[in-house]
C-alpha cells in the first residue's frame, strides 16, 4: 500500500508539473526573466499549489496520525541561519542557469534531452556533497536547526 | 543557456497543474505524514544506495514517488498528449546548474516544493526566507546571463 500510494502521489505531482508548464525549463527561465520575455505563468502554479496545500494540510491535520504512518513529521526548525540562506541562494543561481529545480528534472528525464541527462546526475552529486558538507558543521551557527 | 524563446502565458493550465501539485503535497502529508519536498525525497531515495548523511530512512514510498514522477510524462504521451519542453543545450552550464541545485537544496534543506509549496502552506518563516532568497538569486542570474553578458 505504501508503494502504491507513494507512486500515485508522485504521479499526481508529475502530472501537475507537466500540465502547469513547470517541467519546461524555457517557461521557468522566462518566468525569471523580468526584464525580457517575462511569462508570469509560474506565479499561478505556485499560487494554486500553495493555496491547495494550505487548505488540505489543515484538513488532514485533524487526524491523529497519517493513514499509513505513525506520526506527522513536520520540520520544527525556526532559526534563519547562514546554511539556509547560503543554500537557497546557490539553489536559485543553479535554477536560473538551468531552468530546472529537482521535481521537473525527474519528470524531464524520460524525454532524454542531453541537458537533462547531464543535469540530473550533477544534481545527485550536488545533493550528496551538500549532505556531506552539512555534516561537517562548518557553516552552522550556534543553535542552528536542521 | 541562452534560449529567449517566447512561451505563451498559460494562467489556467498553470493554475490547474498547480492545484495537482498541491493535492500531491496533501496526499503525502495525509498518507505518510511527510513534507513533499522533491530534494528531500531524492535524498531519501539516494540514501538507499549511497551513504548519505542525514538522509531520511523511510525509503519505500520515496522510491515509488520518484517512479511516479517519471511515469507522468510517459502517461501523458501514451494518452496522445504532447509534453512541451525546451532544455538548455549548453552541457557545461547544465552540469554547473545541476551541481548548484543539488548542493543548494541539500544545504538549504529544501527546494521549490519543500520550501515553496509545503513550507509556505505551513506558514514557515524559514521557508519564506528560503523562497525569497532563491527567487531573488534566480531573477539576478537570468538577468545577468541574458541582459548583461547577453548571447553567451
Amino acid at each position: 500500500m505504501r508503494i502504491l500510494w507513494g507512486f500515485l502521489s508522485g504521479l499526481v505531482f508529475g502530472l501537475g508539473l507537466v500540465i502547469s508548464g513547470m517541467a519546461n525549463p524555457a517557461k521557468v527561465l522566462n518566468f525569471l526573466d523580468l526584464a525580457g520575455s517575462w511569462d508570469p505563468s509560474l506565479a499561478f502554479v505556485m499560487g494554486g499549489a500553495t493555496v491547495t496545500a494550505f487548505i488540505g494540510y489543515r484538513l488532514v491535520w485533524r487526524r491523529r496520525a497519517p493513514v499509513l504512518d505513525q506520526t506527522f513529521d513536520i520540520p520544527t526548525g525556526r532559526s534563519i541561519d547562514r546554511l539556509l540562506v547560503t543554500g537557497a541562494a546557490l539553489f536559485g543561481i543553479g535554477w536560473g542557469i538551468g531552468g530546472f529545480c529537482p521535481g521537473p528534472a525527474w519528470t524531464a528525464l524520460p524525454l532524454l534531452a542531453p541537458g537533462t541527462l547531464i543535469f540530473l546526475p550533477a544534481m545527485l552529486v550536488g545533493l550528496w556533497a551538500g549532505a556531506w558538507i552539512k555534516g561537517l558543521g562548518l557553516l552552522n551557527t550556534k543553535g542552528a536547526a536542521t | 543557456m541562452e534560449m529567449e524563446i517566447q512561451t505563451a502565458f498559460t494562467p489556467w493550465a498553470s493554475l490547474g497543474g498547480g492545484v495537482l501539485i498541491g493535492l500531491s503535497a496533501v496526499m503525502v502529508m495525509g498518507i505518510f505524514g511527510r513534507i513533499a519536498g522533491i530534494s528531500g525525497i531524492t535524498q531519501g531515495a539516494v540514501g538507499g544506495i549511497l551513504p548519505l548523511r542525514g538522509a531520511p530512512k523511510d525509503r519505500d514510498w520515496r522510491w515509488a514517488f520518484l517512479l511516479g514522477l517519471l511515469a507522468a510524462p510517459m502517461l501523458i504521451m501514451a494518452a496522445g498528449g504532447t509534453v512541451a519542453q525546451t532544455v538548455p543545450q549548453n552541457l557545461l552550464a547544465m552540469a554547473i546548474a545541476g551541481l548548484l541545485v543539488g548542493l543548494g537544496t541539500a544545504l538549504g534543506s529544501g527546494c521549490t516544493s519543500g520550501h515553496g509549496v509545503c513550507g509556505l502552506a505551513r506558514l514557515s518563516g524559514r521557508s519564506l526566507v528560503a523562497v525569497a532568497t532563491f527567487m531573488t538569486t534566480g531573477f539576478i542570474t537570468v538577468f545577468l546571463l541574458r541582459h548583461v553578458l547577453g548571447g553567451v
